[in-house]
């Protein structure tokens, strides 16, 4: 009887470690699982020069926000946050603590802390500036997600969430230099004044960010933020490894900034100030 | 051995139904934050983690403590400690158990836990803790277990335990180096980008989880007429003064790097902790008083030891004052400060403040009533065995 | 076996709990439900009714996949007519009432998936019109 139990017991333990470390094996193993890791450093061959530069090849997706365009101009600013919060289902909570931001404004100081003067001047004292995620092209979310709910798209270099993966530990709102994160601390519904059809909203203990409008994109549309402000072209978005993009021609034209550059994320989005 | 824990007089049952009604009282909270979202307790967008976590992150330092018995028992051989080194490894299960339930009060969506298993991350080091935390469980649970069964039944431990048991030495120290990990190697977050984290939060664990280890001795002395032996509280206490005088050295070299410096990343945690914060015209001070107090009880509890060793004297009274100024102290100092300082100025060098809510407080309470609850009954158990294999 | 008493007992208790469910209602299932067709009279789905019966949830779980990690958005096309990836976008855009559709079946087996916690139902956009 004893004996019995024993070898049942081992056998029992044996399968149950099995059960848990055969999907673990598995998916180390099958490469499209640690793709988003590899993605992120593991070298690939071919890819050597690309990474070298620190730049990843094929479509990088970016954006230059003209912000001599937006000065003296506040409504503009909000035009551009009522358009991505609309296309969003982006709820308005009203208490900083808990508030879901995907693009907002803020002071010079704040937006670039880093880059920030003693004595700046009247234009940078008085406007607001925008700001989103990065889409870095390092990004260290993507980095310190434990369940690879926020990746970076290989075909465009978008840093894309997953709310169905996100298991809400907020690692990657730590990890973000840019605070471009938000985390559901409740559920967001009772705050949304009118639902996008074309869109889900989010459920609560899930983060969320700015997608640069993939599902825009898809649809062969400009992100929200870029139609809001169309009429005068005040941001520009495109292919950041494409010299011929027009993303590309106003980089190689103007003199711009990004956020926080010493950190190494490498930001997809610039500034003319 | 189970029903060892089954047979107790009113005290021990009296404590039992004290904890369970505390962990009634935590796990109705937590049904409240379940139902309702993480907006329950004082975390938010800027300081978006708190109490769970920094708790947490000294639990883990708790059970990387019963490192400072297990190793001198088995690597050197010394003698005094074999009565200590099963409540090192009961300790470590029941914190261990604690670190986990902290983990999962704090995810947003605790019932996709298992994503951390079903989609393995190799370059997150959370998916590394959860792996070297399950792990050391594990090797705490086997150890613990069959050498408290070879002693009940008076014989030697297989000789296959032994390499579970060295390999638990390796991975008490992973414990605290891949949690201190969690925090060294974020852009942005100053305060915690410090190579010295890791050395830190070794050293401070080295300290807590002793002290914690004596304070129950000197509690199960008083009821259970356990004796750890004069020599073996001597040279732990020896042990917690260097793990303590360690740990203050490395907080005073983050004051120098802060202050000589004069980096505001690294300077405002400090300042915020231990002087209050200017931002804006308002001073941020909320945790001032607590960390003076560490700081207090840090040098307390060294003065208690210092005169126990000089004057040649060991009192249990001076024995439980000095492990609680110590323990408290590493609490107050990584427990609350580390988490929250680093956090106080967000990444757009906007300052905010955390307060825990009433039920977050009380969540944690429940979790720490678990804790104890576990390691009284396994403390049950062990000295039960003890005193069976004496008689 | 060692206390056969005890033991013997206790397991004809615990199947009599275990299976409580079938016995209260009488070993019948209760009428089968009859999901409403989609109300504007489509006939056409992206796959045979048996098919969406069986598969709908696996096929939803591979159209989240390819739509938000691997960036195939590409449409489906079923019979001529193009569908969004998606339930807001292809399910729903027919299928317009969750309760008399999707709940039906969802309710009959016990089953609560968690879709709707963030995709909407028509019947939340008329709402939130109605009480903004």
């Amino acid at each position: 009887m004893d004996n019995n139990r024993r070898s049942f017991l081992k056998i029992a333990g044996i399968t149950a470690l099995a059960g848990i470390g055969a999907p673990v094996a598995a998916h180390l193993s099958s490469s499209p699982a640690a793709a988003s890791a590899e993605a992120h450093g593991a070298p690939q061959e071919g890819h050597e020069a690309a990474r070298e530069s620190g730049k990843r090849d094929g479509v990088r997706l970016g954006m230059v926000i003209d912000m001599r365009k937006f000065y003296g101009h506040p409504e503009m600013l909000d035009k551009v946050i009522a358009a991505c919060d609309k296309a969003h289902n982006i709820p308005h909570i009203g208490n900083k603590k808990s508030e879901i931001k995907w693009i907002w404004k803020a002071p010079y100081a704040n937006a670039f802390p880093d880059q920030s003067v003693a004595h700046s001047s009247k234009t940078i004292a008085e406007n607001d500036f925008l700001v989103l995620c990065n889409h870095c092209d390092q990004p260290p979310c993507v980095r310190v997600c434990p369940t690879k709910a926020t990746f970076v798209l290989e075909e465009n270099g978008i840093v894309a969430m997953d709310y169905h993966r996100c298991i809400g530990c907020r690692f990657c709102m730590m990890a973000c230099p840019y605070g471009a994160r938000s985390f559901n601390w409740e559920d967001p519904r009772p705050y949304i004044s009118e639902y996008n059809p074309d869109f889900p909203t989010r459920m609560r203990g899930v983060v969320e960010k700015c997608t640069f409008c993939e599902e825009r994109l898809a649809l062969g549309q400009q992100p929200a933020c870029v139609e809001a402000v169309k009429d005068c072209g005040a941001i520009v978005f495109g292919d950041l490894n494409n010299p011929e993009s027009q993303i590309c021609q106003v980089l190689a034209k103007e003199n711009t900034i990004q956020r926080s550059p010493a950190y190494g994320t490498k930001p997809s989005v610039f500034y003319i100030v | 051995m189970i029903e060892k824990a089954l047979k107790g007089n009113t005290i021990y049952w009296g404590w039992l139904a004290l904890l369970l009604a505390l962990i009634a009282l935590g796990a109705a909270c937590y049904i409240r934050q379940f139902n309702f979202g993480m907006g329950l307790t004082g975390m938010g967008r800027d300081l978006s983690w708190g109490l769970y976590i920094s708790q947490f992150t000294f639990l883990v330092g708790v059970a990387a403590g019963g490192l400072m018995l297990v190793l001198p028992f088995y690597i050197h051989d010394y003698k005094v400690f074999g009565r200590l080194t099963i409540l090192g490894e009961f300790l470590a299960i029941s914190a261990i158990v604690m670190c986990l339930m902290f983990v999962m009060a704090d995810i947003g969506q605790p019932i996709r836990g298992l994503n951390m298993i079903l989609h393995p991350t190799p370059n997150s080091m959370l998916f590394w803790d959860m792996v070297v935390l399950l792990g050391y469980l594990t090797l705490n649970v086997i150890c613990g277990w069959v050498i408290l069964t070879a002693e009940k039944k008076e014989i030697k431990p297989p000789k296959w335990v032994y390499f579970f048991v060295y390999v638990s030495i390796p991975f008490a120290v992973s414990i605290h180096t891949v949690t201190a990990m969690l925090y060294c190697g974020l852009p942005s977050r100053h305060f915690w980008l410090s190579a010295i984290t890791a050395p830190r939060f070794l050293a401070s664990a080295f300290a807590a989880g002793p002290a914690l280890i004596l304070i129950f001795c000197v509690i199960m002395k008083k009821l259970a007429h356990f004796d750890a032996g004069k020599e073996a509280v001597n040279k732990l206490i020896t042990i917690i003064m260097y793990a303590a005088i360690i740990n203050a050295f490395f907080v005073c070299m983050e004051f120098f790097v802060g202050f000589y410096s004069n980096v505001p990343g690294h300077l405002h945690s400090l300042e915020y902790l231990f002087f209050g914060l200017e931002h804006d015209g308002h001073t941020y001070n909320n945790l001032v008083p607590v960390m003076w107090t560490s700081v207090v009880m840090c040098f307390a509890g060294l003065a208690v030891f210092s005169y126990m060793k000089l004057a040649k004297v060991q009192t249990d009274t001076l024995v439980v004052l000095g492990c609680t100024l110590t323990f408290l102290s590493l609490f107050l100092d990584k427990g609350l400060g580390f988490v929250l300082g680093g956090l106080v100025v967000n990444p757009l060098n906007e300052v905010t403040e955390y307060y825990p809510t009433l039920n977050e407080i009380l969540v944690s309470v429940g979790i720490w009533a678990t804790g104890f609850l576990l390691v009284t009954l396994l403390y049950k158990i062990a000295v039960a065995v003890e005193h069976e294999v004496e008689a | 076996m060692y206390n056969k008493g005890l033991i013997v007992p206790g397991l004809v208790v615990f199947v009599i709990i275990a299976t409580f469910p079938f016995w209260y209602n009488g070993l019948s299932a209760g009428p089968v439900p009859k999901p409403e067709l989609p109300p504007g009279g489509e006939k056409q789905c992206v796959a045979p009714a048996e098919v969406m019966r069986s598969e709908h949830m696996s096929m939803l779980n591979e159209w989240r996949d390819e739509v938000l990690r691997d960036g195939h958005r590409v449409a489906v096309v079923a019979d001529g007519k193009e569908y969004r990836k998606g339930l807001q976008t292809a399910c729903m855009s027919c299928h317009t009432n969750k309760e008399k559709f999707c709940d039906s079946c969802h309710n009959y087996t016990a089953v609560q998936p968690y879709c709707w916690d963030c995709h909407l139902t028509p019947a939340n956009i008329v709402a939130k019109k109605e009480k903004p």
